[in-house]
């Protein structure tokens, strides 16, 4: 005796409006570091990247954005994360202390290929902080993105959408 | 005497009456290993012959009473001492005295309340089994003989679909659908997920089934928690509109029915995990409990059980609940 075979049909969903379908993704989010330069002489000298922000989502004051930043901007960003948000926040590429003591065959920091290394690393991690949803709601975030300079005296507070 | 392998022993060997005719079902031991096992139901006579076979013909067999017991008991790993027994019926086969040959005893357990199905996991077994027992002053001989049971149910009467709004605020929405609460263990998981808003980069989705196990009271409760089963629906990035089909065959994963509160010892519970990944190796998750059963093997047809099942289809959706999508931040 067979048993009752089992109702596998498809349940009913309404169908996709095109709009939906093939305009935009609502969740387009590109962060660029590039264009590194090194600012200065001697020895109180500094590289800076441009951080470059394209993107759709609401919660970004704006749509697109460019500013410059340099590590300590970055290791700073990340000490805030780790304190005012759960994030587990992913690691920076590294502080190369190593690089920074005299008499090395090369440049130090401000070696090419160090620098390529160090920017890769940093748009690693920019990418998979700002896609975040817990850390797009901090204000160290948005200020690091888009504000023209990182005030490191700043109130740490949650953005609230409209 | 029974030292230095002088005195008078003697083999058990327990038979059941049905032995040709009952079927036989795989059951996984402690240890991991399958073994086939005469498989009863609840209420049905267990019955059959003890064979006392004596090791040395012609020299008698002294003995306390030869007796045979039918139990059902839940063993706890980690207190292993102690069996609580829940179902125990004992039946005298001989009073003390002195066997001089080999014999055989008939016995009979008629229509024995059999509550539970038979069980073994992870930090608990539950288990029946037919004890026959030779007495002696010094050491008993005793022979065991494991059984299987299975608890049937019936079609429920009831049998809502699953359907939920979830979300992370202005990050994710999704409405899923399952068309069932209460699955049987051969049932086929149909159901949907509707993606309401997009904003996060998803990679992949999948349905994992868990199984946990509560042990324990009080304080003391342990869950053990497995993943019998992982299941890719999506791969690539959804948008606003689509919607995702589900269809989870589950004759093709070894579970069991769901079990609550049995005997006030342990629990099995089954669980959905809808897991979305997004780039970031993120994880957003709904877990959401459904309701095994084991179905009979013989189907009644019948009219109504035909129409039960056409309005099963497409059956209509409970009002959606607002719920919330918990996201592991990684």
């Amino acid at each position: 005796m067979a048993d009752t075979i089992a109702d596998t049909r498809r349940l009913f969903s309404k169908p996709q409006n095109l709009n939906d379908a093939y305009g935009p993704p609502s969740n387009f989010l590109e962060i660029d570091v590039s264009n590194p330069e090194t600012i200065g002489v001697g020895r109180g000298r500094y590289t800076t990247y441009e951080v470059r922000l394209k993107t759709n989502l609401p919660i970004f004051k704006l749509k697109e954005s460019s500013v410059r930043r340099r590590y300590s901007d970055f290791e700073w960003l990340r000490a805030e994360l780790e304190r005012e948000s759960k994030v587990v926040v992913p690691p920076l590429p590294g502080k190369a202390l190593f690089r920074q003591l005299p008499f090395r065959g090369d440049d130090g920091i401000f070696d090419d290929s160090f620098i390529e290394e160090r920017r890769q690393g940093l748009e690693q991690f920019l990418n998979k902080v700002a896609g975040h949803p817990l850390a797009q709601n901090e204000r160290c975030l948005h200020m690091f993105l888009q504000d023209e300079s990182v005030d490191k005296s700043y109130t740490p507070s949650k953005i609230r959408q409209a | 005497m029974s030292f230095f392998g002088f005195g008078q022993s003697a083999d058990i060997d327990i038979v059941l009456n049905d032995a040709e005719t009952r079927k036989k079902a795989e059951h996984k031991s402690e240890d991991g290993r399958k073994d086939k096992y005469f498989l009863f139901y609840d209420g049905e006579t267990v019955s059959g012959k003890v064979n006392v076979t004596l090791k040395y013909p012609g020299k008698r067999l002294e003995h306390n009473g030869i007796k045979i017991e039918f139990i059902g008991q839940i063993e706890l790993y980690y207190d292993r001492g102690n069996h609580h027994e829940f179902v125990s019926l004992v039946k005298d086969l001989a009073r003390p005295g002195e066997l001089t040959q080999s014999q055989t005893f008939d016995f009979e357990f008629t229509h024995v309340e059999k509550p539970y199905e038979s069980y073994t996991g992870q930090n608990v077994k539950l288990r029946y089994f037919l004890r026959a027992t030779v007495g002696r002053r010094l050491n008993d001989i005793s022979k065991e003989l494991d059984i299987v049971v299975h608890t049937l149910s019936t079609y429920p009467e009831l049998n809502s679909s699953i359907k939920m709004e979830v979300g992370i605020e202005d990050c994710l929405h999704i409405e899923f659908e399952y068309n069932k609460s209460k699955y049987h263990l051969k049932d086929v998981i149909v159901g949907k997920i509707y993606f309401l808003l997009v904003r996060i980069k998803i990679k992949h989705m999948e349905i994992d089934i868990i199984k946990r196990e509560t042990t324990g009271t009080g304080p003391n409760v342990y869950h053990e928690n497995d993943t019998i089963a992982k299941y890719e629906i999506m791969d690539g990035a959804p948008v606003r509109g689509e919607s995702i089909p589900i269809r989870l065959f589950l004759a093709g994963y070894e579970m069991t029915p769901t079990m609550r509160d049995i005997n006030k010892k342990f629990s099995v519970r089954y669980y959905l995990n809808l897991v979305l990944i997004d780039e970031e190796e993120r994880r957003y998750f709904k877990q959401q409990e459904i309701t095994l059963w084991r179905k009979g093997d013989i189907v009644r047809k019948s009219m109504s059980h035909q129409a039960a099942i056409a309005s099963q289809r497409f059956e209509g959706s409970s009002n959606p609940e607002r719920s919330q999508l918990s996201a592991k931040s990684e």
